[in-house]
């Protein structure tokens, strides 16, 4: 069982903020979701790994991208050729 | 040969987020054909939301490969079509723009998450639409509306361009009325593209022929097991002995891993979506975000207010999952997990050419049946497993129950797109299995 605490501190971790009324109806479906995943304890830890897969590579090499304005076109707020965000401090 | 569309099909199920009223098209395989797309597929110039309110207003810069291919053939996009939220669901009802209905019952949901495209070709406002399926969201909605769907193998169909929600599981598919019109927009949209870097280069190129004779189908047990609702599972069972009427021999078959598919693909793909929806914070694209207070407060405040509660959910479930202390018990398992449901998948299908069961456990819901996240998700028991195993597999009307569709669930060996649609075809120039 994770507690209405845990709920909270997880949003935090996920940037989402919980409205306290919502708090507890979210921690109870929560539990009852994890409680349904507990069925992956029959799972053997060590299964074997895929020996087919490889990883797909390139050269990093300069290509053409999209034109600067249609980017910022998307953006709320921009000023010159940047994208202005929040305050960082 | 080239010319104009004129779109004016009434919506009368909301399946549309975004429709043009007209549209020039080119020459081409699909010329002149109206097309409607999913709206996590990015469409340039044509507003792209991902049924969410954290996206309204954003109008990509560029097409998805199978947007431009659908453009090259000809096609006219008339539209884009809604979901639940970033493909969050299997209703449709869980859109930032309203839910949409089923065609054959406006009272039910037309399943999810491409509820839109479902109910848009069986309105008959398009003959044919694009989806994505994540965890059936192609197969259900075909199911609940009557039409057929196709997931393709994972690799056959380019996500480039496809707003991201869980990319080791989800597909890019066509949905259409006839299994015809499937085969057709498969071969335009199946190509390779190395901008995926998990495309692999098999085009599809495909004859259609409803040729079974010799071939064989499994039944998994599993697929006929607690939850499914009897009437269906006759209905599938009729369906099936109509597959073996027209010449295949049928085989009892089993899938252990189905007892934890569900809960490895929930972990998976929540796990999956925290990382991918952590880049919708209102600075890039969709409605601004605030710049006056620190970081985390716009943020959380912003995505608390534009993204619905199953996203929500979804995202603080995968933090959990990833979180140190509890990565081992559930992530980690979960990929354990996936593994042995493919290798299930590929021991049975060496002896079997392909599997066949019900592509949903009941008829579709009706609105606001299902309130309780957890009774939402175990409705996705038998889609969710082709998912894992990254094989292909088809949903096609095959009778009714209480006046609803119902699908039978065609599911083949990776890269045999071909046959699953080969066997669907046959079933199809069969007829209803029940009525």
């Amino acid at each position: 069982m994770i507690s209405e605490r845990e709920v909270e501190s997880i949003a935090k971790l996920a940037d989402i903020r919980i409205e306290k009324e919502e708090l507890g109806e979210f921690t109870v479906q929560f539990n009852a979701i994890l409680e349904y995943f507990d069925v992956l304890d029959r799972v053997e830890a060590a299964g074997e790994g895929r020996a087919d897969l490889v990883n797909v590579f390139r050269e990093d090499k300069v290509r053409p991208s999209l034109p600067v304005e249609d980017i910022l076109a998307n953006a709320g707020s921009t000023e010159d050729t940047f994208i202005k965000g929040p305050r960082v401090m | 040969m080239a010319g104009t569309y004129h779109f004016d099909a009434a919506d009368r199920h909301n399946a549309f987020i975004t429709r043009v009223e007209s549209a020039a098209f080119g020459d081409g395989r699909l010329a002149g054909i109206p097309v409607a797309v999913k709206d996590n597929i990015s469409t340039r110039g044509m507003q792209t939301t991902c049924g969410s309110r954290i996206l309204k207003g954003y109008i990509p810069p560029y097409d998805a490969n199978v947007v431009e291919l659908l453009r090259e053939a000809g096609a006219v996009i008339v539209g884009k079509t809604n979901l639940d939220e970033f493909g969050m669901g299997t209703t449709t009802e869980n859109s930032g723009f309203g839910p949409t209905t089923n065609p054959h019952d406006p009272a039910r949901v037309p399943g999810g998450s491409s509820g839109g495209s479902a109910a848009a070709v069986a309105a008959g406002m398009v003959p044919m639409a694009l989806g994505t399926d994540t965890g059936g969201s192609i197969r259900c909605p075909a199911a609940f509306c009557g039409i057929v769907g196709l997931k393709p193998t994972y690799g056959r169909v380019s996500r480039y361009g496809l707003i991201a929600y869980a990319n080791s599981l989800e597909q890019i598919g066509p949905m259409g009325r006839s299994v015809a019109d499937v085969a057709t927009l498969m071969e335009v949209i199946g190509r390779y593209d190395a901008r995926d870097s998990t495309s692999y280069d098999r085009p599809y190129t495909h004859a259609l022929s409803g040729e079974i004779r010799g071939m064989t189908i499994g039944v998994p047990a599993e697929y006929f097991g607690e939850g499914v609702d009897p009437a269906v599972a006759e209905c599938v069972r009729n369906a099936i002995a109509t597959l073996e009427g027209a010449g295949a021999a049928v085989e009892e078959c089993s899938i252990p891993s189905m007892e934890y598919a569900l809960a490895a693909y929930y972990v998976t793909c929540t796990s999956e979506a925290s990382s991918n929806l952590a880049r919708f914070d209102g600075v890039r694209y969709g409605p601004g975000v605030g710049t006056k207070r620190s970081w985390h407060d716009e943020f959380q405040e912003f995505r608390s207010e534009h993204f619905g509660h199953e996203v929500q959910r979804r995202i603080m479930l995968g933090t959990f999952a990833l979180s140190a202390g509890y990565y081992g018990k559930y992530y980690a398992k979960a990929q354990v997990a996936k593994e042995n449901v493919r290798r299930d998948f590929l021991r049975v299908l060496k002896s079997v050419d392909v599997i066949a069961g019900p592509t949903m456990p009941t008829i579709a819901f009706r609105l606001g049946e299902k309130s309780d996240p957890l009774s939402m998700y175990l409705s996705d028991v038998l889609t969710v497993p082709a998912n894992l195993a990254g094989v292909p597999a088809i949903s096609v009307p095959c009778g009714r129950v209480q006046g609803m569709p119902v699908g039978l669930q065609i599911i083949g060996r990776h890269f045999a797109d071909e046959v699953v649609v080969d066997v669907a075809f046959a079933f199809e120039q069969e007829g209803s299995a029940c009525m």
